[in-house]
């Protein structure tokens, strides 16, 4: 597939998602996830920093994708607009490492072709992040990510409204990014 | 923590469509304008010659300069929210306010007698432009600086920067509807450096905030 039809194919799934359709999403994410994970590769490699931040960028990019999706024109490509979150991402993570000089970063849609799948032993720093958060909200993220739960299961086990879920997991994924920021300092 | 098992979390969140980005900018500048003029009308008001003046093209060249920066600032400051916005051609924009001003000057110098430029470039009350125009500012600087954090852009600073001299045009419009020079002299000297004051406030706070 070239890239442009990868490209429009995104731009596609991305407007199911945002219309509520949960599976394209998560298909669109894991999708998205492998070409910032080989862009950040390269990019890493290219400025010597070693990748142990590597799955770090990664899950950056996707949470600041998943927050930031109003600001996507539906009308315009989506690729530009993953690649310069993720660009902005991988930057931050070099200032994290005290990089000053920054190697040019490689065009996002040249990894289009040549995305990286998950190490499964790759873990980020997110998990020590939830555990900065209040402890409802720890189980929430932690019912419904590590253990795969659904809104329902989560809202029935805690006796809460799934409503009341939905807002406290929101609100966690806004926290937990801004902590994660907050750690880049 | 896994990747897939931070998709697994985000594909749960389908929190409900918020109202888009553009709306939200706007409603901010509108109500943060609308904030200034209140407090404009309390402090200020026009001046006692306000419908007579509108005779004259020095005070009517003063509402052109300062909508010319409030116009192009906005737009761009809502354009670089986006994260891969380019400026581009769109930075000449802020050339207009820029011309229109020098275009001013240049006809100020031509019909005005040399020995008065001095006196028409002081005018009788700069200071009071300095603070009026920042503190009319506040409202929409800080309206929409709260909504631009639902935005995503490259350089938060510049964001911030372009925020303020929105706020600082829509602050300059209010204020120059009070004060009592009109001459472009004046205009050039102390409207921008008030701007610049303001933006600077943008670009420190816009910093601070607008980082994600």
């Amino acid at each position: 597939m070239s890239d442009g039809q990868v490209d429009e194919k995104w731009a596609e799934m991305m407007r199911a998602a945002i219309a509520g359709d949960e599976a394209v999403y998560r298909r669109l994410l894991e999708e998205i996830g492998r070409s910032v994970r080989a862009m950040a590769r390269g990019a890493f490699s290219r400025a010597r920093v070693g990748d142990a931040d590597v799955e770090d960028v990664v899950q950056e990019t996707l949470l600041a994708i998943h927050l930031k999706r109003n600001t996507w024109d539906g009308g315009l490509r989506l690729a530009p607009w993953v690649g310069a979150i993720a660009r902005h991402k991988i930057i931050d993570a070099m200032r994290r490492r005290g990089t000053r000089r920054f190697q040019p970063i490689e065009d996002f849609e040249t990894v289009l072709a040549a995305p990286e799948a998950e190490d499964p032993h790759a873990r980020s720093d997110a998990e020590r992040l939830i555990a900065q958060l209040g402890p409802r909200q720890r189980d929430i993220v932690r019912s419904i990510s590590l253990e795969g739960q659904s809104i329902a299961a989560t809202a029935a086990r805690l006796s809460m409204s799934e409503g009341a879920v939905r807002v406290a997991l929101h609100r966690s994924l806004k926290l937990l990014a801004s902590v994660w920021r907050g750690a880049s300092q | 923590m896994k990747t897939s098992e931070l998709i697994q979390a985000l594909a749960a969140d389908q929190s409900p469509r918020r109202i888009s980005l553009g709306a939200r900018f706007c409603l901010a500048l509108g109500v943060g304008a609308l904030v200034s003029v209140w407090l404009f009308m309390m402090m200020l008001g026009p001046r006692s010659n306000f419908v007579a003046s509108l005779q004259s093209v020095r005070f009517d060249l003063k509402f052109v300069d300062t909508l010319a920066l409030a116009l192009p600032a906005a737009v761009l400051c809502l354009r670089v929210l986006r994260p891969d916005a380019r400026i581009g051609v769109f930075g000449f924009a802020f050339l207009a306010p820029v011309v229109l001003l020098a275009a001013g000057v240049i006809g100020e110098l031509m019909f005005v007698p040399a020995d008065l430029w001095g006196t028409r470039m002081i005018g009788s009350n700069s200071m009071h432009c300095l603070m009026m125009v920042p503190l009319l500012s506040i409202a929409p600087l800080a309206a929409l600086l709260l909504a631009m954090r639902a935005g995503a852009p490259q350089n938060p600073g510049i964001a911030g920067a372009l925020a303020g001299a929105a706020a600082a045009g829509v602050a300059a419009t209010l204020y120059a509807a009070n004060c009592p020079d009109d001459s472009p002299l004046f205009v050039a000297s102390w409207y921008p450096l008030a701007t610049i004051i303001v933006a600077a406030i943008g670009a420190v706070a816009g910093a601070r905030l607008l980082r994600w």
